[in-house]
């Protein structure tokens, strides 16, 4: 006769935390894009837009993959999904950093490598971000 | 052009310098050794630290004197000796350039450890020694209020000062102190952005024309191609109505220019570009053709392509001329100045080059003023350190020269914009001292 009603919630990632990765994306693709748009004309604003993008995106993953790390390290928050999500994520911030510093280099000294690695970053944050948001979260509040 | 025997006495020069010391490439003379380009995740850099002289001297050669004739000052670049042995010194820091990258920003502050941090002072100073003891007893401001100027120049009564924005003249009367009323402009010189701000000035033997070394406007095109019009070389002006042609192109960066005596040709040390490599790309010393294309952006030393310069233009990298002398990567020459007989017998052929150091090298090089001998008009041997000590052992940096000018008198003198110093290197007296100086004077 008596029913035990469980209450459940389902906890995703923290919003400030999410409104870091998702931000990575249009970053990192902005980047991309204009690494194209360098490569097909040699207008080396392009270049310096790619620049700033990149930075931004690493200030934005590097905060993501702070939440992430303080997720893995509290039990309560740690799921299987989230390892792999953050490991992504580490891998993302890492070639990313290789791709600011390929930025660094004068004019063409950047391309293709700077264009490919944007596109690699980018892939990756589209992965971590839905990775990120999709991951299975533990249930409950215990 | 060469004689065959000067270019093997470099070359055993170069040979036997190399033997003693690391495996580094032959870096001077006629035929530089140049690696494949390279760069790591970040540029090679090492920063000079700046340390106070305190009881310590620059070092000089055996015989030679150095003395400081005027410290305090506010950025010295260049110099020029006055008919009446007064010294010119022209102070100031220039440069406007928009950081552009995040590269920028990290670079620029990083880069600003290793200058002085006093504001330059847009001004020319006057230096005095009247009872020619050695000692410049007077030391006093000529002309304020002048933007960044760099090269100087004196034709009869007229002395023109190379702005970082314009050529302007004042009117000069021997024994003046003071400049009798503000500049007159001869013309503008190219001063968008002014990523590399110094202007040359050298004036043609018979005063008709000014050369003007105008530097590019970044290191290899990464400001655009727009930015770099009238950029990277060197104008003629006519001095008298002031109007321009370039006189060569593909200069990177020339920041000195003399006339030879005698020949009254061209002369120019320029700074080739950084970040592929540690001995790439040699700055160098050469006598200017009129018309030339000397290779920036598009290539360097001859037809060496420097792939980022986009899009290339093979004909251009065809056309360019390979310098005469290397002086070495990353040196950054910013002094040249032809000899004297009073220098002594040793250096009466050849020119002094003022070395401001490298900051793009892991080993640090320059930081001296070398001498390359010269035979029949044309640079000939290994350079001989003239004035070194600017880096000390210790590693600290406590002076960088800049600017180089030969005191008809047997003395050169050579401006330290880390320091804040002139200094004077005087050659030993001989007893045909005052002879080869009335010979000299002429």
């Amino acid at each position: 006769m008596s029913v035990a009603v469980e209450t459940r919630y389902s906890q995703t990632i923290h919003p400030l935390h999410a409104v870091l990765l998702a931000g990575t994306v249009p970053l990192f693709l902005g980047a991309a894009l204009s690494d194209a748009a360098y490569a097909a004309t040699y207008e080396i604003q392009w270049l310096n837009f790619a620049s700033w993008l990149i930075v931004g995106g690493l200030l934005l993953s590097g905060l993501a993959l702070a939440f992430a790390i303080a997720d893995l390290s509290r039990p309560a928050r740690r799921t299987p999904g989230v390892a792999a999500y953050t490991a992504l994520l580490l891998a993302l911030w890492l070639i990313g950093l290789c791709n600011a510093f390929m930025h660094a280099r004068d004019a063409w000294a950047s391309m293709p490598t700077g264009l490919t690695l944007s596109i690699i970053v980018t892939a990756l944050a589209c992965v971590a971000t839905w990775l990120g948001f999709n991951s299975p979260r533990r249930w409950g509040t215990q | 052009m060469k004689s065959s025997r000067a270019l093997l006495a470099t070359s055993l020069a170069l040979i036997v310098s190399a033997c003693n010391s690391d495996p580094e490439p032959l870096q001077y003379g006629p035929n530089p050794q140049l690696p494949p380009p390279h760069r790591g995740v970040l540029p090679n850099m090492t920063i000079a630290e700046p340390a106070e002289w305190g009881d310590q001297r620059p070092v000089v050669p055996q015989g030679f004197e150095i003395s400081a004739i005027a410290t305090d000052l506010k950025i010295p670049r260049q110099s020029l000796v006055l008919p009446n042995g007064d010294i010119l010194v022209a102070e100031g820091r220039g440069g406007h350039a928009p950081a552009l990258k995040p590269k920028d920003v990290i670079a620029g502050y990083i880069k600003a450890k290793g200058t002085s941090p006093v504001q330059g002072g847009n001004r020319l100073t006057l230096l005095r020694d009247a009872d020619g003891d050695g000692v410049y007893e007077l030391q006093t401001v000529f002309a304020s209020d002048l933007d960044a100027p760099y090269g100087l120049a004196l034709v009869g009564n007229t002395l023109y000062v190379a702005n970082q924005g314009e050529l302007v003249r004042f009117d000069y009367a021997e024994g003046q102190t003071q400049a009798s009323a503000p500049p007159v402009k001869v013309t503008d010189l190219p001063s968008m952005i002014n990523h590399h701000w110094t202007k040359a000035l050298a004036a043609s033997a018979d005063g008709q024309f000014l050369y003007v070394g105008i530097g590019s406007n970044s290191n290899i095109t990464e400001r655009g191609m727009t930015a770099e019009v009238d950029r990277a070389m060197i104008w003629q002006v006519d001095a008298r109505t002031g109007a321009h042609k370039p006189y060569a192109t593909g200069l990177r960066n020339p920041t000195a220019l003399a006339i030879q005596p005698g020949t009254g040709e061209l002369w120019a040390v320029v700074n080739e570009r950084d970040e592929i490599g540690p001995n790439l790309v040699p700055d160098y010393l050469t006598s200017v053709r009129e018309g030339g294309f000397y290779g920036w952006p598009y290539s360097y030393w001859g037809q060496n392509v420097d792939t980022r310069a986009q899009p290339q233009d093979p004909e251009k990298v065809a056309a360019a001329i390979v310098p005469d002398y290397s002086l070495g990567a990353h040196v950054a020459a910013l002094g040249l100045a032809f000899s004297t007989a009073a220098m002594g017998e040793d250096f009466a052929e050849g020119v002094f080059v003022g070395e401001h150091g490298s900051w793009n090298r892991a080993d640090p090089v320059g930081y001296k003023v070398i001498f390359v001998p010269f035979r029949d008009g044309r640079p000939a041997g290994a350079p001989v350190d003239f004035v070194s000590g600017f880096r000390g052992s210790d590693g600290k940096t406590r002076g960088r020269p800049v600017g180089v000018t030969i005191d008809p008198r047997g003395a050169l003198i050579v401006a330290d914009d880390l320091s804040n110093t002139v200094w004077r290197v005087t050659a030993p007296r001989t007893e045909n001292y005052s002879e080869s100086q009335s010979s000299s004077m002429e």
